[in-house]
């Protein structure tokens, strides 16, 4: 009897240790090799920074200076409400102290600097994607941007979303920490597409369906499904026929630039400042995205709810 | 008799509300049509997919303004949902803001108004379609 009570304390000990190892920021997501960088190129920094829609979540609600990334904005989930950072360059309450190792590190396998693991509200998932050089470009750019004081509340996760280490247990399940490879069988056009919509353009972290855990399944990705910020649907921009199926390329090229559909309604919620930031790149790279997406195999998402 | 009466009068009030619940959202969603099809002309002229034509370029002015006019109008407390509307809460929690946004709308249609020649044309064309996009990321949800 008392051996057994032994032999159930040590297993649990183990289950303990074992967890702790394996959800160790630097065990289950390590940063990529870094090597040396060249000099950063700030106008490459800058076009990532519209195409990742960086200041679609983290400039300073209420104002319009779209620079201004003190942060605070509120976004909902079904795991409880985070409260998005101050990433603009202030030393205290930005990430100005940040190396460029620190910011490829955070963004590439969602651990912050303290060692801490972030939560996958922040799309390191497809952030991840980017190399460390154009991650140093990124941060070169964001560097550039003004310094703003004050700091956003913490988030409000119940237990046991609270607890960080719990994404350590996620990132072992879903996190793929791989950055982009180019498919050398595709054109040099349909690789920079895949790059810009799976990697900054993060594309899939809103037009898929999530799991229980709130990970993309990937059986449907692209394939659109409720709004994971609360009222409405992400619709399917596979090739389905309810998708982007009957869509030309240069009609979903069009709607990155000036948010018109082919029937020209105008898209809405936060899919317009989707459109705002997109119209800021190259029309060679809408071109790109939308050769990509229209190679997507037409894939059904969940059913949209009938109307009432 | 007078029973009868309230049932009739209670039947009448509920079919009407409901039949001006479909009637807004069925209106708006028709002005909003028509509003796309005044962009299509619009963006083929101001592309130079179709020759300018300021007789059109009046007429798509004319559809926006008509509509900044009558939109305010067509959202009831009683047709916050239904159908397969996309509209969004924040309608009827800002009525303030929704209407100026329309205030704005109908003023950036009116410029097009002056507008004779391509290029003006063009300006006045972008500014009065920024709305489209500015208005329905805060009112309208995603479908």
């Amino acid at each position: 009897m008392r051996r057994l009570l032994i032999t159930l304390l040590v297993f649990i000990a183990l289950g303990i240790a074992g967890f702790f190892v394996l959800t160790d920021p630097r065990v289950v997501s390590p940063g990529p090799e870094i090597g040396t960088l060249p000099a950063p190129d700030i106008e490459n920094g800058k076009l990532l920074f519209a195409a990742g829609g960086c200041a679609s979540c983290h400039a300073t609600p209420g104002q319009d200076d779209k620079t201004r990334l003190g942060g605070g904005l509120e976004l909902g989930s079904p795991f409880g409400k985070f409260h998005v950072p101050n990433i603009s360059p202030h030393t205290r309450d930005g990430i100005g102290n940040w190396g460029t190792a620190d910011f490829i590190q955070a963004m590439a396998a969602g651990v912050s600097p303290a060692g801490q693991h972030l939560y996958p509200s922040f799309p390191y998932t497809s952030y991840r994607l980017m190399t460390p050089k154009a991650l140093a470009d990124l941060l070169a750019y964001i560097r550039t941007l003004p310094a703003v004081e004050g700091k956003a509340p913490p988030h409000e996760l119940p237990f046991p979303f609270n607890i960080r280490r719990m994404v350590g247990g996620w990132k072992l399940l879903f996190f793929d920490g791989a950055p982009f490879k180019p498919d050398p069988t595709k054109s040099d056009e349909w690789n920079r597409g895949a790059y810009l919509v799976n990697g900054p353009g993060h594309c899939a972290e809103c037009h898929s369906s999530r799991n229980q855990f709130g990970a993309i399944v990937q059986a449907t990705r692209f394939a659109g499904g409720p709004d994971p910020e609360g009222k409405g649907w992400v619709p399917n921009i596979t090739q389905a026929e309810n998708g982007l199926g009957k869509w030309s390329k240069s009609e979903i090229a069009e709607l990155l630039k000036s948010g018109f559909t082919p029937n020209f309604d105008s898209v809405g919620g936060s899919m317009a400042a989707v459109v705002r930031n997109m119209a800021l790149l190259p029309e060679a790279d809408r071109l790109a995205m939308a050769e990509y997406l229209k190679s997507l195999p037409a894939v059904q998402g969940p059913s949209r709810p009938q109307a009432k | 008799m007078l029973r009868s009466v309230f049932v009739v009068v209670g039947l009448a009030v509920g079919a009407s509300a409901v039949l001006a619940q479909a009637n807004s959202i069925s209106e708006r969603r028709d002005t909003m049509k028509a509003v796309g099809a005044a962009t299509r002309d619009g963006a083929a002229m101001a592309k130079g997919e179709a020759p300018f034509d300021a007789a059109k370029a009046q007429a798509v002015f004319k559809t926006y303004g008509d509509a900044a006019k009558k939109m305010p109008g067509f959202y009831p407390e009683s047709a916050k949902t239904g159908g397969e509307t996309t509209a969004a809460p924040k309608i009827w929690e800002d009525q303030a803001g929704f209407k100026a946004a329309f205030a704005k709308f109908e003023a950036d249609a009116a410029k097009g108004a002056t507008a004779t020649d391509l290029a003006g044309f063009k300006t006045a064309f972008g500014d009065a379609t920024k709305n489209c996009g500015a208005c329905h990321e805060v009112y309208r949800i995603k479908k």
